[in-house]
């Protein structure tokens, strides 16, 4: 590849021609060393995002530097909207502080409303920009409704890079309501979910994607998923995407050098182009596998845990979860409905169910419980079915695995169970070096079998590793925490890869050459998608539809 | 269009003259004269009536970057396009050096004054001067003030464009050594024949008249040559370092080429015949700034040069021009109406760029004088649209060049499908007559025909045809297919449609190049009609209008450089924004979303959003002048 690259310089030195921009963008990516083959996903991961500057408040190092020596006076986008106000604490009623946000061109004057430095009221009173003011918050009368802390971080330093006003207050709920009311009165608007990420982001503080991450960052819910989300926030994917473009459009140049000066240049290697295309691809590929990554720990799994009574499927549901979580008897069947219990593996958040040992019965309670369980693992991401590795398989192993699975396996129309299987041969401790004997369709419908000992805990790791795996997740297993790609960006990624499919189909068909560049610019554009820039209008599209914009 | 037009000129003598490579056409450039002569423009004619030579170039490659180049007589070209300009109704032909401009109390233009102090009324002027405006040439050291060799350049115009507020800057081409043909050993070198296969520019069938050809011959660099250039570096103006090189990089001096591509040991050179009736042989490749009292030496290292003799030294130019910023995409200046720049003033080099940007400031002045709107290219519409929206949203650092990268969809912009592209806006404006118009409807009919016929002919996989066809695409026939699907497999042609008794009926008048049209509409579908997608996805977007008056340095989302660059620029489009230097598809993004809050503001302040369209200005043009409607002074 760096051969090409000097090679495509040359001739542009040669050429020299002023091509069109996008050649002109390649012909400055090439003074980048790069080694695209070295390049790893896992390598830009969290710490970025530890990088941000202190005084610019919870928020992004993103396209900061590039702005930091925007003067106070310089518009901004959501000059002349209307100063917005919010409660930024959690709904929790138990934590100590409360915050509230107020940001817009108003936002001192409301201070200067609500905010009495050291509890007295101080004629013409001016915050200065990051700067902490102990006082009190008071209403429209005058009355004292709190002794709060008052944060000012003036345009532009600030996060909506408008002039924003922080007021710490008591928490509990009452003194912040009561504050925000005071703030609303002096002439603020209530904020609308995610309104202030909205200015940040029409204010040039941080790209869409930044700002995507933003919102997945505040409804994470495990903190994995939160540090994936910073990775986001620091531009991962960004970065990985203009990668990718500066070398398509190094492959792009060499064509179009080849339109109209080929003499000039030595024969193109066109195996080492189809391998450049196929690295590409690859690429593309290892970032839309994180996608799967991204809903899950958005998302999470829901695992059922089915089998006979008694194999210990609610032992194994405690053991797993490390809790008390269903009763555990001797007596089969004491589980009758589902139970439910979370757990985070690797970040992903797991709801396991636990369902009533499936058996034909007479007991009406029980049998009720029986239909909910096969209803569970139905719906279920995950079934894992639990047997005794002392008893082996059993006929009634057999009978539910038919229940389930259906005499055809998956895949036939008897089948209930939709998302992968997994054997757990449970109680291992008490089985000694029994080896498991499964009938050949059982064989072929359990992607993996695991041998666990709830006791013990014994093969629960190995659970876990098993689980994210069939999840299509394995990559969390090894606690590698990257950025992963949303739908949108997921959805230009895949025509992406068509594209270039498409480019190597034409190389393969002896089309001529000026016709693999239709493709190759056609994934060029999506690329530009991806990451925000090359704005389509769908984009705006998302922008406008995720935030709440007008008035 | 019936304006009453004036055209003045240094040199009478000099219409039409070819002072570099009498040659029209080559990669992308043939696709310019193509899309002129869709427009009823002159230079295919002219070079389908004076060519020495035709050949096409990258039929290797697909149709869309095939080029027809033709080697043109260039007496034979000056002397007919003077008898074309002396037949057409309504021009009148003037000797006369424009040295200033009248512009009215409205900034619009109304005539233009002379050295020798007369003034014609106009309401439209078009200048195009070529390399004369200051011009300067140099060999060697030695350097005269001249247009041309042996031609006085023009003074005082640009003096006078600069106090009307315009900004100018300089650059430089050249042109290498003519020798004589007679003195050249032709035996040994490798001999380039024309095409058998004669093909043609324009889409008129009259002028379509074969001619005998003459031959190009092959010559190349010897280590001979390498080493005088080496000992006499310091003897060139760019390594001497006296004169500042802005030339153009894609046609490097001979010496360039020896400097930058040190470890090639030789370098092709074409010797290429200016003429039925002169000795004068263009040595392509071949240019160079050494002095004259070397040139011959040099020359004489190629093989077959041994002995010539020089007829004319190779020499360079320096010349003023105007960055085209200045300019519409129509090419009226955006200070004075009815004002416009056409050619080398706006930094192109090459007849076929020269003939593009004339059509377009001639039919635009006319339609000016009309009082009616100027006419724009959209640049997907077309090579000419691309260039068009290259000048006057690019930087220019050499004269600026056609080439087939420059355009993102040059698989729409074939030659074959030029006339299909522009004829009918052509027709529109009135550049169309009734006979052309005619021809152009009988052909699409043809092709529409035959395409209909190809789709819906049938051949079973035992006939010999199916047979050919698996030959000649290595892939077997399965079972039966139209004619279509057989066309849509590599290597097979229409040709051999036609040679296996699947040809058009003969009464169906198809021509073979005819028929290639709808081979190319056939087999390229696919790629057509994807980047037919990708074009219609950008339009959406790139059509976007940016109000006129936009305050580019108050949108803080924009860098720096973007709000310089488009405040200069003033793009009419998001399109044209995105493709100006320096701004990036951030900031791209940043002034849509800055247009859109914009919008949604008006939109929710219930003004209903005042849209302010550019381009469309009702100008006032004052009582007619006496004299003609629009004056084109050209070189």
């Amino acid at each position: 590849m760096l051969q090409r690259s000097l090679q495509v310089w040359r001739v542009h030195r040669h050429a020299g021609y002023t091509l069109n921009p996008l050649l002109i963008d390649s012909v400055r990516c090439l003074h980048r060393t790069r080694n695209r083959r070295a390049r790893s996903l896992e390598a830009r991961s969290v710490s970025h995002a530890a990088e941000q500057s202190v005084d610019d408040g919870p928020s992004t190092s993103g396209r900061t530097a590039e702005h930091s020596s925007a003067a106070a006076d310089t518009p901004l986008a959501t000059d002349g909207e209307d100063t917005i106000a919010s409660l930024v604490t959690g709904g929790s009623r138990s934590g100590a502080v409360d915050i509230i946000r107020v940001s817009g061109s108003e936002a001192v004057q409301i201070a200067q409303r609500v905010f009495w430095p050291q509890g007295r009221f101080r004629f013409n009173w001016q915050p200065r920009s990051q700067r902490i003011y102990h006082g009190s918050a008071i209403d429209s009368s005058g009355r004292m409704i709190d002794e709060v802390l008052l944060l000012a971080m003036l345009r532009p330093r600030s996060y909506t890079r408008e002039d924003v006003i922080e007021l710490h207050t008591h928490g509990g709920g009452v003194c912040a309501q009561r504050v925000l009311r005071a703030c609303i009165e002096a002439g603020a608007r209530p904020a609308r979910p995610g309104e202030f990420t909205l200015r940040a982001f029409l204010n040039g503080r941080m790209d869409l994607s930044q700002a995507e991450n933003v919102l997945q960052l505040i409804s994470a819910r495990t903190a994995t998923a939160a540090d994936s989300a910073l990775a986001g926030l620091a531009g991962g994917l960004g970065q990985l995407v203009s990668e990718l473009r500066g070398d398509l459009l190094e492959i792009l140049a060499e064509l179009e050098a080849r339109l109209d000066f080929d003499d000039d240049l030595p024969p193109m290697d066109v195996p080492a182009l189809v391998e450049d295309i196929t690295v590409l691809q690859r690429d593309i590929e290892a970032a839309l596998r994180t996608s799967r990554q991204g809903n899950l720990l958005r998302q999470g799994l829901q695992v059922a845990i089915v089998g006979r009574p008694n194999v210990g499927k609610s032992s194994l549901m405690n053991s797993w979860t490390g809790t008390n979580r269903a009763i555990v008897t001797d007596i089969a069947g004491t589980t009758r409905d589902v139970l439910e219990a979370g757990l985070t593996v690797s970040g992903v958040p797991i709801t396991l169910l636990d369902t009533a040992g499936i058996r034909s019965s007479c007991d009406t309670v029980e049998q009720l419980g029986v239909e909910r369980s096969t209803a569970a693992a139905a719906a279920a991401d995950v079934v894992v079915m639990v047997v005794d590795a002392a008893a082996g398989w059993t006929d009634d192993d057999g009978e539910i695995f038919d229940a389930l699975w259906g005499r055809d396996g998956p895949g036939s129309s008897s089948c209930k169970v939709r998302g992968p299987a997994l054997l757990v041969v449970n109680k291992s401790d008490l089985a000694g070096t029994k080896q498991l004997q499964l009938p050949l369709l059982a064989k072929e419908t359990f992607q993996a079998v695991v041998q666990t000992s709830a006791v013990t805990r014994d093969g629960l790791p190995d659970l876990d590793a098993a689980l994210l795996k069939l999840a299509g997740a394995p990559q969390l297993a090894a606690g590698g925490v990257s950025w992963s790609v949303n739908e949108r960006q997921a959805e230009a990624l895949i025509r992406a890869h068509e594209a270039l499919g498409a480019v190597g189909e034409s190389i393969a068909a002896d089309v001529p050459l000026d016709c693999w560049t239709v493709d190759l610019r056609a994934a060029l554009l999506v690329l530009g998608e991806v990451s925000g820039e090359g704005v389509g209008e769908e984009v705006l599209d998302a922008v406008f539809s995720k935030f709440c914009i007008g008035k | 269009m019936g304006c009453r037009t004036l055209l003045l000129t240094l040199n009478l003598d000099r219409i039409a003259w070819q002072p570099c490579n009498p040659a029209v056409g080559g990669p992308a450039k043939s696709q310019l004269v193509h899309e002129v002569d869709a427009m009823g423009g002159e230079i295919g004619k002219m070079a389908d009536r004076c060519y020495l030579q035709k050949r096409v170039l990258n039929r290797s490659k697909g149709p869309a970057v095939w080029a027809l180049r033709a080697q043109t007589d260039k007496l034979e070209y000056a002397a007919e396009m003077r008898r074309v300009l002396e037949a057409t109704p309504n021009l009148f032909i003037r000797e006369a050096m424009v040295t200033g401009l009248d512009i009215g109390p409205n900034d619009e233009v109304r005539g233009v004054n002379t050295y020798f102090g007369m003034n014609f009324g106009a309401k439209a002027v078009v200048l195009t001067t070529g390399t004369f405006m200051n011009g300067r040439i140099w060999v060697g050291r030695a350097s005269m003030a001249a247009g041309r060799a042996g031609e006085a350049p023009s003074t005082g115009l640009t003096e006078m464009l600069v106090g009307l507020g315009f900004e100018t800057d300089r650059l430089k081409t050249g042109t290498p050594a003519r020798v004589d043909s007679r003195t050249v050993n032709f035996k040994g070198l490798e001999e380039q024949p024309g095409d058998e296969d004669l093909r043609w520019f324009s889409f008129d069938p009259s002028v379509h008249v074969p001619r005998p050809q003459m031959s190009c011959y092959l010559t190349h660099t010897t280590a001979a040559t390498h080493t005088l250039i080496r000992d006499n570096l310091q003897e060139t103006p760019v390594y001497g370092g006296w004169v500042d090189a802005r030339g153009p990089r894609y046609c490097p001096s001979i010496e360039d080429k020896i400097v930058r591509f040190a470890d090639k040991e030789s370098h092709q050179i074409f010797l290429e015949p200016e003429g039925r009736n002169t000795p004068e042989l263009y040595v392509q490749g071949f240019s160079t700034g050494l002095p004259e009292r070397l040139q011959l030496a040099l020359l004489r290292t190629l093989p077959g040069l041994e002995q010539c003799t020089l007829l004319r030294p190779a020499y360079a130019v320096e010349y003023d021009f105007l960055p085209a910023h200045q300019c519409h995409a129509s090419l009226e200046t955006k200070k004075f109406s009815g004002l416009f720049f056409s050619g080398q003033l706006n930094g192109t080099t090459g007849y076929e760029e020269a003939a593009s940007q004339g059509l377009l400031a001639g039919l635009n002045a006319a339609r000016r004088a009309q009082q009616l709107d100027t006419v724009v290219l959209p640049r997907d519409s077309s090579y000419m649209g691309t260039l068009m929206d290259d000048l006057v949203t690019k930087d220019l650092r050499e004269p600026y060049r056609m080439l087939t990268s420059r355009s993102e969809y040059r698989l729409l912009l074939r030659a074959d499908n030029a006339d299909r592209r522009l004829t009918p806006l052509g027709r529109e404006v009135g550049l169309i007559n009734d006979e052309r118009w005619a021809a152009y409807q009988s052909k699409q009919a043809r092709i529409d025909a035959e395409k209909a016929r190809l789709a819906s002919t049938r051949v079973t996989e035992a006939s010999p045809l199916a047979a050919a066809v698996a030959e000649a695409s290595g892939q077997a026939l399965q079972r039966a297919a139209t004619l279509e699907e057989l066309l849509r497999r590599p290597h097979v042609h229409h040709p051999l449609l036609v040679a296996q008794g699947y040809g058009p009926p003969a009464d169906a008048g198809i021509s073979p190049a005819e028929a290639e049209c709808a081979e190319i509409d056939i087999k390229y579908a696919g790629f057509i009609s994807r980047q037919e997608k990708q074009l219609q996805q950008l339009a959406g977007k790139a059509s976007k209008k940016i109000p006129a008056e936009l305050e580019y340095s108050s949108i803080s989302t924009l860098s720096l450089e973007a709000r310089e660059k488009l405040t200069k620029f003033r793009p009419a489009d998001i399109g044209q924004a995105s493709r100006i230097g320096g701004v990036n598809p951030a900031d791209i993004s940043a002034l849509l979303l800055h247009l859109e809050v914009l919008r949604r503001r008006a939109a929710a302040a219930g003004t209903g959003g005042q849209q302010q369209q550019q381009g469309v200005r009702s100008n006032a043009v004052p009582a007619a002048e006496p004299l003609p409607a629009a004056a084109v002074v050209g070189n």
